[in-house]
């Protein structure tokens, strides 16, 4: 399926996917893997997109996501 | 006398592998070489020239033609020096009155059943039958034969049952039986350099011929694969490369580096003036030890093809033609439009594309247009659409995201595992040397979706075939782990070594759980648990293990993951650090290596150095004088979403069509068309070009002076040979766009003047490029990175007293099913590959005789899903799946396991990326081209979207005619 639907939908897919990686390490280890994974990977577009979902409750977003939040680099506006 | 080009010295037999040393008497003059050596390679190291027809040094010797015949003291007759091993204290002769008499008669035979065509002959001036007669000194030939080979009609008219008319089937070379000796060494050639055994010698006695398999079979339609080994080891103009029929011989050759495949073999280009002849494998390449493949050996004719465009081109909208305009002005109109786009929309809103065909230099210079010019990190490469996971992956683990071996380590394999790679396909000269290890004994798992070339060919069998699902690469490498650590296989010695220990403890917890059995994934993977264990168990226990790997294992949602996967594996077997082992991604492209070394990644400067480490930064914010953007970039994806939503506006595209070559065809387009500037920079107008608003044309690799790095990390030469013929190389062209921008704002241009300039830069500012520099690899031919001071010979081998990063670390690989899931709609699963003789989007290839071999993308059908759905072979069929439809032909082989199709993707009329969907890697966004969920159905031709989008294209690649 083309994902392009609305470009905020892609973006909980690809950090579900870093997210399903990373919840079979231990806990502390999957927040520290998926935040830096985002930190050095995505950029500061990809990471506003993803803070406006996290500021509006995070919605289909797996919970590693949302434990790893406050890791994650906000960027300027 | 001739003073033609010095071809290779033939030392007649190959060199011998051992090392003891035994010492000779050769004509009066000691020798001392090692042990197994031929008396006619002792005698040439000697620098003495026994006469020979049947040996060369690339086979084995066979001793057929009598003409190498030597004395020696004390034994009797006139043994063969090419069969004869050397021995201590032997003293031989190898010329004297006897010796000269034998040779004589030997010739006269010879000469006596050969036309004396030799003034208009292709080969005149590079005919070793030529040359033996001249030596040997005969002067005439005393009979006529009654019954000859070459005469088409005897003297009363009759046709001559001998005479075979020439075969010139194939579109490089020619085979005229008239001409042949019966030498056998382009049999020899055929099975022992290539592995693919097309040739025999037919008959007996007067009645041998060489001929391609069966009577019937022509070059053509034989097995043959046109690699061009025969050619090159005929003595005789027998079997000639047509292009020295046309031109004739060349007057000087140029060492260079093919532009194909991330083999990366080296070639001598033989020219006369500026015209080149033919291109021929050089010996002493190391990558290629004198190999080539169809590819790289014959199809260059694409660099003078007709489609090229020389002149650079604008328009202001896509609708419009094509203007040709002068190269100022293509600059000024792009600086113009990019700079505009930068005023409006901001600093980040136009990016680079670096090419993975383009040398380092120029890859160098496309990243460096983004970081100090554009003035952010917006740079990716077509390596993200293929083995950005291998960096991901080999990163985490071992500390550097490159293969780790050398391609002569394969001569130390004991158990290779292939896994989602087709080498006899994509990599074929590392196949022809990776076979005949197997052909000497060598265990042989492949794990593939398709029962692939790899899996069965002349003389070896794979041991094991994984047959597995499309997408369970993960589960299937986890079982094996799974198998090798409950059953106690691993190499513990070598992990309390060399890994982290407590990494290694939790893996081991987590790999031993029940749920990773091969038992327990089975459904999943369809692969039989019991072939699972006894894979594993060959591959723990059967001596020097080396996994090699390709682009089935990383375009895939879980490629990262498989990776780290592959590296585990290898750790936990201990084989990593010594020859014949190691982890080794084939590479695609030629360049795919040195265009991730380069920086073209968006978040790594050169060396693989991530933009946020400041001290990285200061190092290119000294040299180039600006200051870097410390955020990563956008990747290509990320470029087309952001075009898609309006934010990304302008975009430089070097030497790559992603338009053809990225999955998802339809959200490529809908990005590029709502860019406000393209600029696409190719010898064609590729499908990208189709959205493009400004073209640069290209230069070929002939036409430029450059490295490549191929997938053993070695920097090889690229030499100019001819001059550009649009009439700038392509690094060139990058600087004279980059000056037209900082001319827009009055900056410092760039004045390099050579590449060597450039490759000086990148020594300076990247640690593992340290010691390198063209004056080095002038030296030494080529060098593998890191090359530094404290390996200033480079390194064949990675991380033989340490991992780079230290300990080797073990990593958790769960797996997760893709999302991309077959149902009642789309219940086939499609996967994607390459043939032998087209290359990757066949711009180049289909531009050149070898579509002789593939006219058409096919789509690979089992029988049963053929017959359910009522299709026949060569039936056009309909390929769906929830991204777009094509259609192309179908193909109904077992080669496929049921529930699997399969086709090629060279062609840009079969689209078959507007089936692929944008799904992609967890870590890299690397795209999944392995796997998609398709229907397949009867169909009448193609579809709408091929016939919309052919008119599309034909639409915009009007050119107006130049303005006078
Ligand atoms: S071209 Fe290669 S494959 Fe074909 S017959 Fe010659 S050696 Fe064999
Ligand atoms: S074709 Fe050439 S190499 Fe082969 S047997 Fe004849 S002369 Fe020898
Ligand atoms: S194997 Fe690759 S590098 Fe070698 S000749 Fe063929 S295409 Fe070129
Ligand atoms: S070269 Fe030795 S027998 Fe032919």
């Amino acid at each position: 399926m083309s994902l392009e639907t609305r470009p905020h939908d892609k973006l909980i897919v690809m950090a579900n996917q870093i997210a399903k990686f990373m919840e079979s390490k231990p806990h502390a280890e999957g927040i520290e893997g998926l935040s830096s994974h985002i930190n050095d990977f995505w950029e500061p577009r990809m990471r506003r997109q993803l803070f406006e979902m996290l500021d509006a409750g995070g919605a289909g977003l797996r919970p590693l996501v949302l434990d790893a939040a406050p890791l994650i680099r906000r960027p300027k506006p | 006398m001739k003073d033609f080009i010095i071809p290779d010295r033939d030392f007649g037999t190959p060199a011998a592998k051992s090392k003891t040393m035994v010492t000779l008497t050769i004509d009066g003059f000691d020798v001392t070489v090692p042990e197994g050596t031929s008396i006619m390679r002792a005698a040439a190291e000697a620098g003495i020239s026994v006469p020979k027809l049947c040996a060369t040094d690339s086979v084995e010797a066979f001793g057929s033609c009598r003409l190498c015949l030597v004395e020696i003291e004390g034994r009797n007759g006139t043994p063969a020096s090419c069969t004869t091993p050397v021995a201590a204290g032997l003293k031989v002769s190898t010329q004297n009155t006897r010796l000269k008499k034998l040779r004589r008669g030997v010739m006269e035979l010879y000469i006596s059943d050969h036309p004396l065509d030799c003034l208009t002959c292709s080969a005149n001036g590079d005919c070793e039958l030529q040359d033996m007669a001249g030596a040997v000194g005969l002067r005439d030939v005393r009979y006529e034969a009654v019954e000859t080979h070459f005469k088409a009609k005897n003297t009363s008219g009759e046709a001559n049952p001998q005479w075979v008319p020439k075969d010139d089937s194939n579109p490089y070379f020619t085979y005229d039986p008239a001409k042949c000796i019966v030498c056998s060494r382009c049999v020899r050639a055929c099975e022992e350099v290539q592995g693919t055994f097309a040739l025999t010698i037919q008959g007996r006695g007067f009645d041998s011929r060489v001929s391609f398999g069966a009577k019937t079979d022509t070059a053509l339609t034989s097995d043959c694969v046109s690699c061009g080994a025969c050619v090159q080891a005929c003595p005789t103009a027998t079997l000639q490369e047509n292009s020295i029929i046309d031109i004739g011989t060349p007057e000087r050759s140029v060492i260079t580096t093919c532009a194909y495949c991330g083999v990366g073999c080296s070639f001598k280009a033989e020219m006369r003036g500026d015209e080149l002849v033919r291109m021929v494998p050089y010996k002493h390449g190391k990558a290629n030890r004198g190999h080539s493949c169809v590819k790289g050996r014959f199809a260059y004719g694409y660099a003078t093809h007709k489609d090229r465009i020389l002149s650079p081109m604008i328009r202001d909208a896509i609708i419009d033609p094509w203007r040709e305009v002068s190269w100022a002005e293509a600059m000024d109109f792009a600086a113009d439009r990019m700079r505009g786009i930068q005023a409006k929309y901001g600093q980040q809103s136009v990016g680079v594309i670096t090419s993975s065909r383009c040398t380092n230099e120029e890859a160098y210079l496309v990243q460096k247009l983004t970081r100090a010019v554009f003035m952010n990190n917006n740079t990716d490469t077509c390596a993200r659409v293929c083995h950005s996971p291998t960096g991901y992956g080999l990163g985490q683990t071992f500390g550097t995201s490159a293969g780790t071996q050398d391609f002569d380590s394969v001569e130390e394999t004991d158990v290779v595992i292939v896994i989602g790679a087709n080498p006899v396909n994509g990599h074929p000269v590392f196949a022809s040397r990776l076979t005949k290890r197997l052909r000497q004994g060598a265990k042989l798992i492949v794990i593939d979706p398709r029962r692939t070339e790899m899996v069965e060919g002349p003389h070896y069998k794979a041991d094991h075939h994984l047959a597995l699902t499309p997408g369970t690469n993960v589960a299937v490498i986890s079982a094996m782990a799974h198998v090798i650590v409950t059953e106690g296989l691993m190499d513990e010695a070598f992990i309390r070594e060399r890994c982290d220990w407590d990494a290694f403890q939790d893996y081991a917890e987590f790999i031993a759980a029940p749920h990773h059995a091969p038992e327990a994934v089975e459904l999943l993977t369809k692969v039989p648990a019991a072939d699972v264990r006894a894979a594993a168990r060959l591959f723990a226990k059967g001596g020097n293990g080396a996994i090699y790997y390709g682009l089935g294992v990383t375009e895939h949602s879980q490629g990262s993951t498989t990776v780290i996967g592959i590296a585990n594996l290898a750790m936990l077997t201990g084989n990593i650090g010594r020859p014949g082992v190691g982890v080794n991604p084939l590479r695609g492209q030629n360049n795919v290596q040195g265009s991730c070394d380069m920086g073209s990644f968006p978040h790594e400067l050169p060396g693989y150095r991530h933009v946020k480490n400041d001290d990285a930064r200061a190092v290119f914010e000294r040299v180039w004088g600006v200051s870097i953007d410390n955020e990563p970039g956008l990747r290509i994806p990320n470029m087309l979403d952001a075009a898609v939503e309006g934010t990304f506006k302008g975009l430089y595209c070097q030497g790559e069509d992603i338009l053809q070559s990225d999955p998802d065809t339809k959200h490529v387009a809908a990005g590029l068309a709502a860019m406000e500037c393209v600029i696409v920079h190719d010898l064609f107008l590729n499908e990208t070009a189709n959205y493009a608003h400004v073209f640069f044309p290209g230069s070929s690799f002939l036409e430029k002076d450059g490295t490549f790095t191929n997938a053993e990390r070695r920097i090889n030469r690229v030499r100019k040979v001819m001059a550009p013929k649009q009439g700038y190389a392509d690094w060139e062209v990058t600087q004279l766009f980059a000056n037209a921008m900082l001319g827009k704002t009055g900056g410092a241009g760039w004045g390099y003047t050579h590449p060597s300039q450039i490759m000086d830069e990148i020594a300076l500012t990247t640690p593992s490029f340290a010691g390198v520099s063209y004056e080095r690899l002038e030296t030494l031919g080529s060098v593998q990175w890191p090359c530094n001071e404290a390996n200033p010979e480079g390194t064949p081998l990675m991380h033989v007293d340490g991992f780079v990063r230290g300990k080797g670390r073990f990593i958790r690989t769960e797996y997760v099913a893709t999302d991309e899931k077959t149902g009642p709609r789309f219940p086939l699963l499609l996967t994607t590959g390459r043939i032998l003789s087209q290359y990757n989007v066949g711009a180049q290839t289909r531009r050149t005789a070898n579509v002789v071999w593939h006219a058409e993308d096919v789509l690979e059908v089992h029988p049963h899903d053929a017959e359910v759905r009522g299709i026949h072979h060569g039936a056009w069929v309909r390929l769906a799946s929830r991204s777009g439809e094509t259609t192309l032909r179908a193909e109904i082989t077992d080669k496929v396991s049921p529930g699997v199709v399969y086709t090629t993707f060279h062609h840009p009329e079969t689209q078959a990326n507007v089936i692929t969907t944008d799904f992609s890697d967890w870590a890299t966004n690397c795209p999944e081209y392995k796997v998609t969920a398709v229907q397949v159905s009867p169909s009448n031709g193609p579809s709408e979207w091929q016939e919309d989008y052919a008119a599309q294209a034909e639409q915009s690649r009007r050119i107006l005619p130049a303005a006078e």
